[in-house]
């Protein structure tokens, strides 16, 4: 029976106040009477229209469907069959710009909490039914995946689950790459992560830590190695600097690194932990995206007194996802909306006591079709401030362009991939996530990295890849993306 | 887990470790560094590459121990294991096309400097080390790095080796007396890379130093190694380890050693065994 209530059945959270000292996960889910009466709500459309929105092309009527019936595991496997990493998705995805923006419900009322579903699921299947090893006959050949983010996870799993030999090497001592030094325990919890990943190890997938690709060994030795092809995904790991005055002062972080210390490293539990971090009575983070969001609720549940988002734009054009946005604010994070730092004031020992900014006020729109702030001449004030974390971005790391030269770039770093195949310039040598793109969504670098594995197949198999025509690319054989 | 293959003790502090790390001895180069993690609630450190064997699979860290994670290192025996080692990270030293090399180490650095001074007298250099203790019971390594130059003069701080002076001192009278160097190579603690910088900048020397600031990854994600280097900041970890000296804000440099001065004091004082002072592991 349909459901008609225009609202989502509610997910239980944590309270503002309790969760803004504790790094436990801030959702809490839905149980199975909340997930059927929500899965109720979905209208079964025949055209699909919300699978246009998926990047790995989730069969979302089809789980929904299940869910209403009750019959959790056969909708976990209509989920894992195109999206291996549900209990993430259904975490991270920003569902409202993706398949809930596209939901018939949404135009009336609110979509069906299609993310809520699908991580209902996801932790449904990791309580109830124990993972089954289902390693596939091997097909002896040996195949590369550089990276162990998104990217990465998803071609390997892919590649693996049409019989491939697939090693990946990470860089990092613990595979997960951003999910596990980049999003916070209290927006993913990192159990989760590796819980995910020990299903790809059981479907067969080695991984190598320590392997920092482009120094240890380069591109062409892993294919003298007996690899016949390779995956680049390395991610956008790079932290851009405002280049303003005080940036090297002490106090002054990028949020890769605040993060990687909390995330990775454990600073929160220092000194049981070797890892410091040193978080400050006051801090401003400097950006307006979900690492920003990150980074500033993580901040507040470290002891900070306060803690600022400085943006130059307004509300309207926060990057972050809607619901992190109000995450943070419920927590008490302060939005000092309109403000351009220009420069970082420090003491004579060289630690940060403050930020200045300049005020700004929204022009006409810009390239990017958001009105462009406009500084307010002599309107300089001084925030006192012992720490700043900067999160306005990410670029492609350079280790791999560096120690490939064949290997074609675009003018900021991206490595140069085919859209339809990820194929990049090298032969044999395929590239997706954020290092093709610069930063992006979990999710977009997880449907690259299936597209790329589905194209490594069929390259393997002999079909020739044209980069220029991506059309004739497979030739006679339909690869499904 | 990477075993320890040498633990050798090489003076009251410092300690010298061969780990067997195949993939990465089979691509090191002097100039270069790894970082290591000792245990599961361990901190990645950086070390420089301090000798590699590429047909043994190994490769040398020399460190002093400094605070909690050094002093947990330094308890490890021949046969016990790291968790995880990483590397060769940073870009190798470019020693080609000089004729007469000052290798200067201080302390510690001595022992880093020494694979630079091997590489440069290998390929045909003229090569002094000068090299700098507090005293004569804080040498380390002087056999060795007496086989890779043509003259090793050891100072001491307090001069009860005979020696008395900085390395400063000891470069500023070899320059003195016509040594034509066409490259110094300094290796050390912070405050002695600046004095020899200041020391061959009216020279023109072309002086190299090697950086070795705090950093989590060491491949260019966390930021956290930047210096100024000629007005711009560079990532030490992949643009460096190496800088012309004559470029490096070494003030800054320093200011930035500090950044966890009193945490990592309380770590070492929080985890020391009352009884023994030995540190404890977690």
């Amino acid at each position: 029976m349909l459901n008609r209530s225009e609202k989502k059945a509610v997910m239980p959270q944590q309270d503002p106040q309790t969760r803004s000292g504790n790094f436990r996960e801030v959702a809490l889910g839905y149980d199975e009477a909340s997930a059927m009466e929500e899965a109720a709500r979905c209208l079964q459309c025949r055209h699909k229209p919300c699978m246009n929105g998926c990047p790995v092309h989730v069969q979302i009527p089809e789980f929904i469907g299940l869910v209403a019936a009750g019959e959790f595991a056969a909708a976990y496997e209509i989920i894992t069959a195109t999206n291996r990493l549900p209990a993430i998705c259904g975490r991270v995805c920003p569902q409202e710009t993706q398949c809930e923006a596209l939901c018939v419900r949404g135009k009336k009322g609110e979509p069906v909490a299609i993310g809520r579903l699908e991580r209902f699921v996801a932790d449904w299947a990791m309580k109830n039914t124990p993972p089954q090893p289902k390693p596939r006959p091997s097909n002896g050949r040996k195949v590369a995946v550089v990276g162990s983010g998104p990217a990465g996870l998803a071609c390997a799993g892919d590649l693996a689950g049409l019989g491939y030999q697939v090693t990946i090497f990470e860089a990092f001592h613990t595979p997960g790459g951003v999910l596990m030094y980049g999003i916070p325990e209290f927006r993913l919890p990192k159990a989760l992560v590796q819980a995910e990943i020990e299903q790809l190890k059981q479907q067969g997938v080695e991984i190598q830590t320590n392997m920092v690709i482009g120094k240890v060994y380069d591109v062409d030795e892993l294919i003298e190695m007996g690899y016949e092809a390779v995956f680049l995904g390395t991610g956008a790991g790079l932290p851009m600097f405002l280049n303003i005055p005080g940036e090297n002062l002490n106090g002054v972080y990028s949020a890769n690194e605040f993060l990687t210390r909390i995330n990775l490293m454990k600073a929160y539990c220092f000194p049981d932990c070797d890892t410091p971090v040193r978080v400050g009575r006051h801090v401003a983070v400097i950006g307006g995206g979900n690492v920003a969001m990150d980074a500033a609720r993580s901040a507040l549940r470290l002891g900070a007194e306060d803690v600022s988002i400085v943006y130059r734009r307004s509300a309207d054009e926060l990057p972050a996802r809607a619901e992190e946005v109000e995450h943070a604010r419920e927590e008490g994070i302060n939005f000092r909306l309109l403000r351009n730092p220009t420069r970082i004031i420090g003491d004579e020992k060289g630690w940060v006591t403050g930020l200045e900014c300049l005020e700004m006020k929204l022009g006409e729109p810009d390239a990017s079709g958001r009105r462009r702030p406009v500084p307010v001449p002599g309107s300089e004030t001084v925030l006192p401030m012992e720490t700043v974390i900067i999160a306005i971005g990410q670029s492609p790391n350079p280790l791999i362009r560096n120690a490939t030269p064949d290997l074609e770039t675009q003018s900021w770093g991206g490595i140069v991939a085919d859209d339809e195949t990820m194929a990049t310039s090298k032969e044999g040598v395929f590239a997706g996530g954020d290092i093709v793109t610069g930063a992006a969504t979990v999710i977009l670098a997880m449907g690259a990295g299936k597209k790329a594995a589905a194209a490594m197949d069929a390259w393997l198999q002999g079909h020739p890849l044209d980069q220029t025509h991506p059309a004739v690319v497979f030739g006679t054989r339909k690869v499904e993306l | 887990m990477f075993d320890i293959v040498k633990r050798q003790q090489l003076n009251q502090a410092v300690v010298l470790m061969e780990i067997s790390a195949p993939p990465i001895a089979r691509k090191a180069q002097p100039g270069q560094f790894i970082i290591l993690r000792v245990n599961d609630e361990g901190e990645r450190i950086p070390l420089t590459i301090a000798h590699f064997d590429r047909d043994r699979g190994t490769v040398t860290i020399v460190f002093q121990v400094v605070g909690k994670t050094t002093q947990v290192l330094s308890e490890l025996k021949e046969g016990d294991q790291i968790l995880d080692f990483v590397g060769p990270l940073g870009t190798a030293s470019h020693l080609e096309g000089y004729r007469r090399v000052a290798v200067i180490g201080g302390g510690l650095g001595s022992a880093i400097a020494w694979p630079q001074a091997c590489k440069l007298h290998q390929m045909g250099a003229h090569v002094d080390m000068i090299v700098g203790f507090r005293n004569k019971d804080l040498i380390i390594l002087e056999d060795e790095m007496r086989q890779c130059c043509d003259q090793l003069i050891i100072a001491t701080d307090d001069g009860s080796n005979g020696n008395q002076g900085f390395v400063t001192d000891m470069l500023k009278r070899q320059i003195g007396q016509g040594a034509d160097y066409d490259l110094v190579i300094a290796i050390g603690p912070l405050i002695m890379m600046k004095f020899v910088s200041e020391l061959t900048r009216p020279y023109k020397i072309k002086t190299i130093v090697s950086l070795n600031p705090i950093m989590v990854d060491g491949t260019g994600m966390c930021g956290g190694c930047r210096v100024t280097v000629g007005g711009e900041t560079k990532f030490a970890c992949v643009d460096g380890p190496d800088f012309d000296g004559h470029l490096v804000d070494f003030d800054e440099a320093m200011r930035r050693q500090l950044m966890y001065k009193d945490a990592e004091a309380a770590s070492q004082e929080e985890h020391r065994c009352r009884l023994t002072g030995e540190i404890r592991h977690a």
